[in-house]
């Protein structure tokens, strides 16, 4: 039997890898960095972690230990979360999922990769040459005037990385407008195309402030024009509201796609469609809109007059509610489903979860008396890695285990992914749980060395972590190990609706589809009638059968 | 819970407890609806059928709905709590704060000086006046419940009514540096009587009034800001929380921003019926100086009888030539 040509081995050689302009090549080629990038920004946390757990820091250095948090901050938010879903499942799915053959511009698409290694390069760059000490948020007049460290090469590796995000934005818009599948109207897209449209609108929009915020930051450093200086007859607070105005926004940028995972989720392992599709639909696009007018609830306590504040609290609290609305029509959806536990589906619930809690106490922040105290201490640190961690990185893990057999053909170990999910679950809650409480006892984050009363809060944090990164580490092999030893995957293995699951083999062939896809039926059309199993479309040639 | 021994945290926490209460309630609520949904229509068999449910227009009304105003009734009770923490009492003490890498300077009403530690009298309401050398600093005891910024190149106030005796925490919250996590120090309040004892030693001192009213003199402000110089520059008694007029047309309040920025930048906000002809004090007052001097200034607005003769300059009619150019013939004061 002949082997099945599909787009891995269509071409072996390292430069058909560099220079594919396959969509499907470029998220794998994203994959490998982004996971290097959160390989390295992990090992940073590990460092400060074991650090944190005496409260005289013995292991490191006052300066290491503020580079080693700000590395984890620049790689994990900037390298990691922000192009994880979009530059990795997005880019391999959001062709397949609207029955196109490639993005709208495939060579655009492979140049972002390029210029997102080449802002990794400058990033890791600053590390080797010594690191950087600003805090991944960069706050002036430190950065620009009074840090001794590599401020500018780091600046232009984020500024060079935006760009690899608006490119892939851009190109998530056009193919999304113009390069549907017969029959394939807006309304019957699945959510997770829903939510990269979204996200794409935030990149697009959103981007392009951070790149020149940290360009003035380096003008600034580099010429000593002064913008953000006071000394200089700048203003120091003008920086906090243009980094804000895109990493508010940016939020939303690494928690959207991770909704859109969770919808595919849900629909597939509960055999039902998704209650409330449009509610679900346009409550990311509200997000979108709003989140792009919330960003004063950063400076609460930085002289913002007090009417700015008010706006800024109370659109803070109303879009806590399309969030709501998305995780009640998720819980509805099971409502009379068909509900099976397989892995992906374990990191969906996990991930209601979690970011029920995350997404909770933003609230607290949301309100502006309560934020006075909260405010940089390790209640926003839970807060945030609740949303990024909890929610961000659980979906992508569930997406990573649901598109798996589709991506690379090959089966994993269901046992040992399921143990897993769970180990990863309990270590997350064990590390982050204790930071709202030490929060609130008032421990400012970035703090090295600390008051002892706060040591049992971080023992616990240490400990969690541990537990954490040895649920990472197993994943680091039995995913790995499936790629060599694990069974081959069925077209439709879960079996689920959706054209990258019906119309095309796994892994599919380098344009995607042998016929094209004539949509026929709405999404998540499990619970259909009188058939055995739904199809959201047909192959064109049986059109007419 | 951590202590609570101000006015203002007791507020917050019951604020706090409410919002735990509600986080409590929607976590477990829609975690038992998950698990409970989960297990009644878990996959008996391969054959399971599950049935087509689309939607429920009322269900999502009223699930916008209760969030929604759950989350209004959060945030008017917020702003209330802000609104509280934003104004000082207009009897409070005010206790001057420098920040800089890394230390907290802290200069009291009668001039005593301390350094990462601050003394407050029981039950005495405290405003703080803030600004940095550096870099943006913040100023935060948990005990309190407050946290503001400390900002290079603009003052930032806060306060607090102290409730309960004791030694509490003060760290700096925005991270400045290598040692962001040592600028950190005590805060001690006392009885009012110890208070005043504590206050009588150490040694020989100047109240940051008194050495602003010197610095005036030594500076040469006096020179233009003073009855005899003709008037060239506007009389400063009393302009303190008033409404001033610029050459640009513009009016505004005086506030301890606009002093500093009328010392720092004359040019930069001219005085109607004025020239611009102050020199700039930039890099010749230090942080602190500028402090005193605006001290002295709030000063002689609220206490006229600090004034003595240098500074009294009341009987200066320069009242009308600042009204003369009046394009909207209001009256300022
Ligand atoms: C050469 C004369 C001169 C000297 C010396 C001088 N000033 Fe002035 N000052 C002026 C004039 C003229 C104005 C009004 C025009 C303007 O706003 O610049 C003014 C305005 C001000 C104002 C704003 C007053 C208002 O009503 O809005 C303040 C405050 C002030 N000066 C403080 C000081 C202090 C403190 C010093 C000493 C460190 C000082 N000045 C030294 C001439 C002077
Ligand atoms: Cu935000
Ligand atoms: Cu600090």
């Amino acid at each position: 039997m002949t082997e099945q040509k599909h787009y891995i081995n269509a071409e072996t050689t390292v430069k058909s890898w560099l220079l594919t302009v396959d969509h499907k090549r470029i998220a794998i080629l994203y994959l490998l960095s982004v996971v290097g990038f959160f390989i390295l920004g992990g090992t940073a946390a590990i460092l400060f972690r074991l650090d944190l757990m005496t409260p005289q820091g013995d292991l490191l250095a006052h300066e290491t230990y503020n580079k080693m948090f700000t590395m984890h901050g620049v790689m994990m938010v900037f390298f990691f979360l922000v192009p994880v879903v979009p530059a990795v499942l997005g880019n391999f799915l959001v062709p397949i999922m609207i029955g196109a053959r490639d993005v709208a511009f495939p060579r655009l698409n492979l140049a972002s990769w390029y210029i997102f290694i080449t802002g990794g390069l400058f990033a890791l760059a600053a590390l080797v040459l010594g690191g950087v000490d600003t805090g991944w948020t960069f706050y002036t007049p430190y950065s620009s005037t009074y840090a001794n460290s590599n401020v500018i090469l780091t600046g232009l590796g984020v500024f060079v990385a935006g760009f690899a995000s608006i490119l892939t934005g851009v190109n998530f818009i056009v193919t999304i407008h113009k390069m549907r599948a017969p029959g394939m109207t807006w309304f019957r897209l699945p959510l997770f195309i829903w939510a990269q449209y979204a996200t794409s609108i935030i990149m697009v929009l959103g981007t392009p402030v951070i790149a020149i915020t940290l360009l003035l930051l380096v003008l600034e450093r580099a010429f000593h024009i002064g913008i953000f200086d006071p000394a200089l007859g700048g203003d120091p607070v003008l920086f906090q509201h243009l980094f804000w105005f895109y990493s508010h926004p940016a939020v939303y940028i690494m928690i959207l796609p991770g909704f859109g995972i969770i919808s595919e989720l849900i629909a597939c392992f509960s055999r039902k469609n998704v209650f409330g599709y449009s509610f679900v639909a346009f409550s990311s696009l509200a997000i979108a809109i709003i989140g792009f007018f919330v960003w004063g609830h950063h400076m609460f306590i930085t002289s913002q007059s007090i009417y700015a504040g008010l706006i800024f609290s109370i659109l803070s609290f109303i879009i806590a509610v399309p969030t709501a609305v998305k995780i009640f029509n998720w819980t509805a959806t099971l409502y009379k489903g068909s509900v099976e536990f397989r892995t992906p589906m374990i990191y969906a619930l996990g991930f209601i979860g979690l970011f029920l809690v995350g997404g909770l106490t933003g609230l607290f922040l949301s309100s502006m008396g309560l934020d006075v105290h909260l405010h940089d201490t390790y209640f926003v640190v839970a807060h945030f890695h609740y949303v990024m961690v909890g929610g961000m990185v659980m979906a992508f893990l569930g997406g990573l285990h649901f598109w798996w057999p589709k991506m690379f053909g090959r089966t994993y170990n269901q046992g040992c992914a399921v143990f897993t999910a769970i180990v990863i679950f309990i270590g997350f809650n064990l590390t982050f749980f204790p930071q709202f409480i030490v929060g609130y006892l008032g421990m400012p984050r970035r703090y090295h060395v600390y008051p002892e009363e706060f040591q049992i809060f971080h023992i616990l944090s240490t400990g969690g972590a541990s537990v954490l990164g040895f649920g990472y580490l197993l994943m680091f092999c039995y995913l790995p190990y499936s790629l060599i030893k694990g069974k081959k995957a069925t077209a439709n293995p879960w079996p689920a609706t959706g054209l990258e699951w019906e119309q095309t083999t796994s892994p599919p062939p380098t344009l995607n589809f042998i016929h094209d896809p004539v949509v026929t039926e709405e999404a998540y059309a499990y619970a259909k009638k009188n058939e055995e199993f739904y199809r959201q479309a047909i192959p064109a040639e049986s059109k007419d059968v | 819970m951590p202590d609570a021994a101000s006015t203002f945290a007791t507020q917050v926490d019951i604020y706090y407890y409410f919002l735990i209460a509600v986080t409590l309630f929607f976590t477990f609520a829609i975690s038992a609806a998950l698990i409970f949904l989960a297990s009644k229509y878990r996959r008996r068999s391969q054959l399971d059928r599950p049935q087509e449910v689309h939607g429920n227009n009322m269900l999502e009304i009223t699930w916008t709905i209760i969030p929604l105003i759950l989350s209004l009734v959060m945030f008017f009770w917020g702003a209330h709590l802000y609104f509280i923490y934003a104004k000082s009492p207009s009897d409070a003490m005010e206790i001057l704060v420098t920040g800089k890498q890394w230390m907290w300077k802290i200069q009291h009403p009668n001039g005593n000086r301390e350094i990462n530690e601050l003394h407050v009298p029981l039950g005495q309401p405290i405003k703080l006046t803030m600004t940095s050398e550096d870099v943006i600093h913040s100023f935060f005891i948990p005990a309190f419940r407050i946290k503001t910024d400390v900002v290079p190149g603009r003052y930032t106030a806060t306060w607090f009514t102290p409730t309960k005796t004791g030694k509490y925490h003060l760290f700096c919250a925005e991270y400045c540096g290598t040692k962001h996590s040592e600028m950190t120090g005590s805060v001690y309040v006392v009885h009012p009587a110890d208070y005043e004892t504590w206050l009588s030693g150490g040694g020989k001192k100047e109240s940051p009034i008194d050495t602003g009213k010197r610095l005036f003199t030594e500076l040469g402000c006096v020179t233009c800001h003073h009855p005899n110089s003709g008037a060239r520059g506007p009389d400063l008694t009393d302009i303190f929380q008033h409404k001033q007029l610029l050459q640009n047309g513009k009016e505004i309040l005086v506030d301890e921003n606009y002093l500093r920025e009328s010392i720092l930048n004359p040019q930069k906000q001219i005085v109607l019926g004025y020239q611009p002809i102050m020199p700039t004090f930039k890099g010749i007052v230090s942080e602190t100086q500028l402090m005193q001097m605006i001290a002295y200034i709030k000063a002689i607005s609220q206490k006229p009888e600090i004034k003595d003769q240098e500074s009294d300059i009341s009987n200066l009619k320069i009242e009308d030539n600042q009204k003369l150019p009046l394009p909207l013939g209001e009256d300022k004061r």
